[in-house]
């Protein structure tokens, strides 16, 4: 029963959520809507025995990302309406028909598995905690080459940041 | 006495990750858009950290670290796309954008 109340909660702050990223009007709203999933989904990862992950889900997806984005919201402005006229023509039909093919290829999985609610795999449940000297030991012994790449692509990361941010006419102006 | 099993967490990354392509689908904000790209890797991370519960195995969770790492990445870059685009034309919306056309 702890189980079920420990999944259910959580989980229906992370819809809850979901859905106030996709339709509130206020970007202020939206992004407070991603930071209530995002701490949602720390809960359920602690219920999954992902410690290290829920930590590192709060400090770097609801502090960093979301401080970055609530700073572009503020430095662009929160007042400006949403154009609502279609640009696109046809783009309301393309998005339904999208959404009806994607529902129904669900459907057809659903329905042809026969309602069995249960995994094709076994389980093999060896309950692995995920404590922060497990993952070091992993990702430091079998993952180190990817670690290598990954650092590669935050300096790149940075450095289009600041090429992009970097404004020549302004700069010229001062000189 | 019902029992939480593998397949509800996989429901709930599928339920997010729809949301996630319905926002991506509906708004014109690229801002909102981006929120909606984040979802949708949260969902990803979640059957990540499922699998990892499931097969009793760590490597998952080190993959939902590069996921993060790439989606911090993303960010930076994107929002840097965004605000230079901003500075120019004084609009957000992806319809209206048509600097980057041929």
């Amino acid at each position: 029963m702890l189980d079920l109340i420990l999944f259910a909660i959580p989980s229906l702050f992370v819809l809850a959520g979901a859905l106030i990223v996709i339709f509130a009007k206020n970007p202020v709203h939206n992004s407070m809507g991603l930071v209530l999933t995002l701490a949602s989904l720390a809960v359920v990862y602690i219920t999954l025995n992902a410690t290290f992950v829920a930590m590192v889900q709060m400090l770097v997806y609801a502090g960093a990302v979301m401080t970055l984005f609530l700073f572009v919201i503020m430095m662009i402005g929160v007042d400006k309406a949403e154009q609502t006229k279609e640009e696109i023509k046809g783009q309301t039909f393309l998005v339904l028909g999208t959404l009806i093919l994607l529902g129904s290829l669900l459907a057809y999985v659903v329905i042809n598995s026969g309602f069995k609610w249960d995994l094709w795999f076994p389980a093999v449940d060896y309950s692995i905690e995920g404590t922060p000297d497990l993952i070091a030991s992993t990702l430091f012994t079998g993952w180190v080459f990817p670690f290598e790449v990954i650092s590669i692509l935050l300096i790149v990361a940075a450095t289009a940041a600041i090429a992009l941010a970097y404004d020549t006419k302004t700069r010229k102006d001062d000189d | 006495m019902i029992e939480v099993t593998t397949d509800w967490y996989l429901t709930l990354a599928s339920l997010l990750f729809s949301i996630g392509f319905i926002g991506m689908m509906i708004r014109k904000n690229a801002l909102i858009m981006f929120m909606c790209i984040e979802l949708m890797l949260n969902a990803v991370n979640l059957t990540f950290i499922t699998a990892s519960k499931h097969f009793g195995t760590i490597d998952a969770q080190v993959a939902v670290f590069f996921v993060l790492v790439v989606a911090a990445a993303e960010v930076v870059v994107g929002l840097a796309i965004i605000v230079s685009i901003f500075k120019k034309q004084e609009t957000a919306s992806v319809d209206i954008l048509r600097s980057s056309k041929g």
